[in-house]
């Protein structure tokens, strides 16, 4: 065995995972997990916890996989992390964990990702159940919203013996985690549904169909609930569009809608009602992880699809493992290139996407060079179905109808960093509706921030 | 689980259901909407709130027969449930804010009522007479047999029957009733209400244009979570892009572009039908309907 590289994770072939919705990555086995684990240097100053938002102590319950007590390493991460099945898949941990692990100057980091996968679903096939907090301390508290923050915010108080309720405004628990995150990247029954078990294990109680803003504001929660303290956990639901003609047309598609008929309301089933627009030839505009997504679910539904991004392949916001599997699964991607303008049929049907050509100029705010079009380069690519990946914003329902809670020019919710605290008395918020759109180790952080902020109050 | 307290036919392939939805039923308004799935497969289907009681904490819901979802809902009977229930979405009709009382109540009011759109103006209209505002209703329908709410109807507003064949009323569309009620009656209006099909929508508010009376419609464009995050509802009103589902449903009649929304609403046209068809035919469905390929 070579050291220097990681032992290689098992994953479908990508023709035929190319037409399921089967997950892509197998993960490892006892023996190929306790292989990696030995790869680890268990260095005395681990750059890998500083990496990880939650600051899972890594080389610990690395330590506890190489000597296979799997169960500690479970309790181990644990300790800091709700959510480990699902961190261990959608994580960027090439930008954190193993991004900082020392293994990786020469050759590559351990792969802390798959190994945390690896624990997290041993602890479930072995029905390893979270420990809950031995008495309650009669305070309530509600969460708003289901996704990462408001589950990591919601196990965490729970633990501290705080009578908790999540409200969430679908009708399934889980956020962006049931909705955006299709089924081959995070498998919703297992993985997904386990884990929101897990939490409501802890004592959490989930309320569906509640939409605060709607149903019921966070003033009515503090003052005719009776509930002690709330933290928002919104999330950034709404979709952005490009604001280029033809964009009404059918056929065009936020990748939010196209994600949430396809994972949370299972179009891509025959044995669902709801109905979705596979499409022969797809472009989608954008290169983050939720392009990806709708590309990679496009295609699985028999498309031709093109990845249509206005910059270089290097500036990609995608995970490289996405890309890299999204590429190795056929999708086309059209790099340096801008939409214009969508064309229509006498229908009002897609018939085809506008595009300049682009190059990369001055870097711009963000630090990447800014894409500048090339004059007289337009050029059309005949496609019936357009998909907008542009990222997402929060929604406003909620800061909108909340009495003194303060949003800054992005509608964004104000909140402090290491404790969420905004600008409302006993309101706490965290994640996307603060962040605007990120990962969901970020809104665990947030959520992990949330518990301790509001815990802090409420001890007062 | 929600409960359904009372489920009764209408007319041919429009159903009414009371549900028991105590969180909806304490804060709705006239000119919100509920979202309903039926059960794990069923798709989120947006309604608009028909009724709604308080004390009892039900919600009134009328629908009609279109998809494979709806035909499905139309089987519960009273003592079944909505697996899922949400709401109230949306913005309340302008004319039941408190902001606009002052102005409204010295309004007069006309509502025209196409066919099934006739359940969402019956809040509207017994709101404003709870409040004292005696309003003008039209109830217009294709024949007799299709008019739904018109006993309740009466109760609470002047109504002025029209279907098209003549069966009951004046004979004639919405416009024909409006032009009735306008031109040859001598009423005038200080405000219209149109809820019903989008072509009817259409049709009425170009008239009201003509007339001259500030016209709002309540639009049904397809939605998924109905709370903004979709964009599915997107429709152009004014030449700016909005969400039906936290914009409205209701805008300026004078401004929504009908043609791009009626386009929009066809998107699914086919995907609807076959699973319908499928839903109807079960394996004895081998194509040919023109809805398959």
């Amino acid at each position: 065995m070579d050291v220097l590289k990681k032992v290689p994770v098992r994953e479908q072939d990508p023709k035929e995972r190319a037409t399921n919705f089967e997950e892509v990555c197998l993960g490892y086995n006892d023996e190929e997990a306790k292989c990696e684990a030995e790869r680890c240097l268990k260095c005395k100053n681990p750059q890998c916890v500083k990496g990880c938002p939650v600051a899972i102590n890594i080389p610990e319950f690395i330590q506890k996989v190489q000597d296979g007590e799997i169960e500690e390493a479970y309790k181990i991460i644990g300790k800091s992390s709700a959510l480990p099945a699902i961190c261990g898949r959608v994580c960027p941990q090439e930008s954190q964990c193993e991004g900082k692990c020392i293994r990786g100057i020469k050759g590559e980091p351990i792969s802390i990702g798959k190994l945390e996968r690896y624990v997290a679903d041993w602890a479930r096939e072995n029905n390893i159940e979270p420990e809950k907090a031995s008495e309650l301390n009669g305070r309530k508290v509600a969460v708003i919203g289901s996704g990462p923050s408001g589950l990591t915010c919601a196990g965490d108080l729970a633990k501290l013996g705080y009578d908790v309720t999540i409200f969430e405004a679908l009708h399934e628990a889980g956020g962006v985690l049931v909705y955006g995150i299709p089924e081959f990247r995070l498998p919703k029954q297992t993985v997904v549904k386990s884990e929101i078990e897990n939490v409501k294990k802890l004592g959490v109680k989930i309320e569906t169909n509640v939409i605060i803003g709607k149903s019921i504001t966070i003033d009515q929660l503090l003052e005719d609930e009776g509930f002690d303290a709330v933290f928002i956990g919104s999330g950034a639901g709404l979709p952005r569009f490009m604001g280029i003609p033809g964009e009404s047309a059918n056929g065009v598609f936020s990748a939010n809608e196209y994600l949430t008929r396809s994972n949370l309301m299972k179009a891509f089933d025959d044995e669902y009602d709801t109905p979705i627009v596979a499409g022969k030839k797809v472009a989608v505009v954008g290169g983050g992880n939720v392009a990806m997504d709708a590309a990679r679910t496009a295609l699985r539904l028999g498309a031709e699809v093109h990845v249509i991004y206005r910059r270089s392949e290097s500036e990609l916001p995608a995970r490289a493992e996405e890309v890299h599997h999204a590429k190795e699964e056929g999708i086309i991607f059209d790099l340096l290139t801008n939409p214009t303008e969508i064309l229509v049929d006498d229908n009002g049907w897609v018939k085809g996407i506008r595009c300049i050509k682009m190059e990369l100029g001055e870097p711009d705010e963000s630090g990447r060079r800014r894409p500048v079009e090339v004059k007289g380069s337009e050029f059309d690519i005949e496609v019936d179905t357009v998909i907008m990946s542009l990222g997402t914003s929060p929604n406003p329902l909620i800061s909108s109808t909340t009495i003194g809670l303060d949003t800054d020019r992005r509608k964004c919710i104000v909140a402090e960093e290491s404790t969420g605290k905004t600008s409302k008395e006993a309101v706490y918020a965290g994640g996307d509706a603060v962040t605007g759109a990120a990962t969901v180790i970020l809104a665990m952080e947030a959520g992990k921030a949330g518990a301790k902020g509001i815990h802090e109050y409420l001890s007062k | 689980m929600y409960k359904i307290l009372k489920a009764e036919e209408l007319a041919a392939n429009i159903y009414l259901m009371d549900v028991e939805a105590p969180r909806v039923a304490k804060y709705c308004l006239p000119g919100q909407f509920v979202i309903v799935k039926m059960d794990e497969k069923g798709e989120r289907i947006p309604l608009t709130i028909c009724d709604y009681d308080r004390e009892k904490g039900t919600v009134t819901i009328v629908f009609q027969t279109v998809g494979a979802s709806t035909k499905r809902m139309a089987d519960l009977k009273a003592g079944d449930s909505f697996r899922d229930f949400t709401g109230p979405l949306g913005m309340p009709s302008e004319l039941v804010e408190e902001k606009n009382f002052d102005k409204v109540k010295n309004e007069k009011v006309l509502f025209v009522a196409g066919g099934v759109g006739t359940a969402p103006v019956y809040p509207q209209v017994k709101w404003l007479h709870e409040h004292g505002i005696q309003a003008d209703v039209i109830i217009c329908a294709k024949t007799k047999d299709l008019l739904i709410i018109e006993d309740d109807m009466r109760k609470v507003g002047n109504v002025t029957i029209a279907t098209d064949d003549g069966s009951a009323g004046l004979k004639g569309m919405g416009t024909d009733a409006v032009k009735e009620l306008v031109n040859n009656q001598g009423n005038k209006y200080d405000r219209c209400v149109i809820i019903g099909p989008m072509i009817m929508m259409k049709f009425t508010a170009m008239l009201t244009k003509e007339l001259n009376i500030p016209t709002i419609v309540s639009l049904n464009p397809i939605m998924v979570d109905g709370t903004g995050m979709c964009g599915a509802c997107r429709v152009t009103v004014g030449g700016e892009v909005k969400f039906a589902c936290v914009d409205g449903p209701e805008f300026d009649g004078h401004k929504v572009d009908f043609d791009q929304a009626m386009k929009r609403q066809q998107m699914y046209k086919t995907e609807e039908g076959r699973a319908m068809l499928k839903l109807q035919e079960g394996d004895t469905h081998h194509g040919g309907c023109g809805q398959c390929s």
